[in-house]
């Protein structure tokens, strides 16, 4: 029997509102996941062990390699590199990761090229949702053909956890199950779309709550 | 003659009779329940005038015994930024010609932050001063700005008064439900 379903898997949540941080980082604790939220897209990089540009590797401590990441979640809106921004970054796993002039470390990136610090996922295959508190169809396609498995709509809701272990379950078992891709991106663009349905939905709920 | 009832006799099913012998603590009894009568209708006057929607039910559902104060730390980070934000635009209304984008930018983030805690009259406002930004439509601005103004005032109260009597509810809830 497969272990995979009981594992907790790490989520980086990138939000430069401390207001949303708090709420994303709580959303995800309550859903078993565990959390690193960082408040921008760079910071995100770092978490990552990948860099905007080449660094000397005194500032990238060891640990940032161990940090096991399985999902991102980042707001699209935010100052500097937006959502979509480090979605491409992640995709496309611009730059090396650190470079240094000594020798020990010079093996050791020369050891990392065959190794990935993901151990053995590829960076660019960590699936990436985009969050936000706005509802533009050309801005949702824009992040779901930029390689995004989903986009959320603000505020997030905790029912919208359950979409991200799939995510990353298939991301596992991606040579296994190739047609999956299909029916999942069809149904990422009508989380967006059945806005205009849900607010009924959640009406509904309204009535079940006592309000003591 | 003095009559002990330790905590672990069901005390409600005895009500009657130690309203007579336990006049001592009955009145903290009522005073209890009325506080708790009272936070109720609050929060049902919130929600039935608009005030709050749903949103502020899934902060709720957030909250247990791990984060045992969410709801009013969420809702106090929230009126930290929409201060900062509500001044910023106040700042910005002023100059002249307008920097509509600019103003558009400070209220997407108010009304995004609106959005979180559930602050339905607030987000409802922000949208009407957002139609007039898009319109470049000054004077519209302003005036309903004011009105974003006014909401974001009366909820920060509404919302202080709830929490304080939350708290005061809190412990003597607790002491109540111990007979049971």
């Amino acid at each position: 029997m497969a272990v995979v379903a009981e594992a907790q898997f790490h989520v980086l949540a990138v939000d430069d509102s401390l207001m949303d941080r708090k709420l994303i980082e709580r959303l995800l604790k309550t859903s078993s996941f565990q959390v690193t939220a960082v408040d921008s897209g760079s910071r995100a990089l770092e978490v990552l062990g990948l860099s905007e540009g080449l660094t000397s590797s005194s500032a990238v401590s060891p640990a940032h390699n161990e940090i096991e990441v399985n999902l991102v979640i980042t707001d699209y809106c935010m100052p500097g590199m937006t959502g979509y921004d480090l979605l491409k970054k992640i995709k496309v796993q611009l730059m090396l990761p650190h470079i240094s002039i000594s020798w020990t470390c010079f093996e050791r990136f020369m050891g990392s090229l065959f190794v990935s610090h993901q151990g053995s996922s590829s960076l660019k295959d960590i699936p990436v949702v985009i969050m936000s508190s706005e509802n533009v169809p050309s801005r949702i396609n824009r992040c779901l053909e930029g390689g995004a498995q989903e986009f959320f709509l603000k505020p997030v809701q905790l029912s919208d956890m359950k979409r991200l272990r799939p995510h990353i379950l298939k991301g596992k078992s991606k040579e296994q199950q190739p047609q999956e891709e299909e029916t999942s991106s069809t149904s990422n663009k009508r989380k967006a779309m059945d806005e205009e349905l849900s607010p009924e939905r959640r009406r509904l709920k309204l009535s079940n709550y006592s309000l003591i | 003659m003095a009559l002990h009832f330790s905590s672990a006799h069901p005390i409600s099913a005895l009500h009657p009779l130690l309203c007579f012998f336990l006049h001592d603590t009955y009145p903290e009894m009522e005073y209890a329940s009325g506080l708790q009568r009272q936070l109720a209708s609050m929060k049902k006057n919130l929600f039935d005038q608009g005030y709050l929607d749903e949103q502020f039910y899934q902060l709720e559902e957030l909250q247990d015994e791990s984060s045992p104060n969410f709801v009013e730390e969420v809702v106090t980070l929230f009126f930290r930024d929409s201060s900062r934000l509500v001044a910023n635009i106040d700042q910005a209304l002023q100059k002249y010609p307008q920097d509509f984008r600019r103003l558009d930018n400070f209220m997407h983030q108010l009304k995004g932050s609106a959005s979180s805690i559930g602050a339905a009259k607030m987000k409802n406002e922000c949208t009407s001063f957002r139609e007039f930004c898009n319109k470049e439509n000054r004077e519209g601005c302003l005036r309903s700005f004011q009105k974003v103004k006014k909401e974001h005032a009366v909820l920060k109260q509404k919302l202080e008064n709830y929490f304080q009597l939350l708290k005061q509810v809190g412990p003597v809830d607790k002491a109540t439900h111990s007979g049971n």
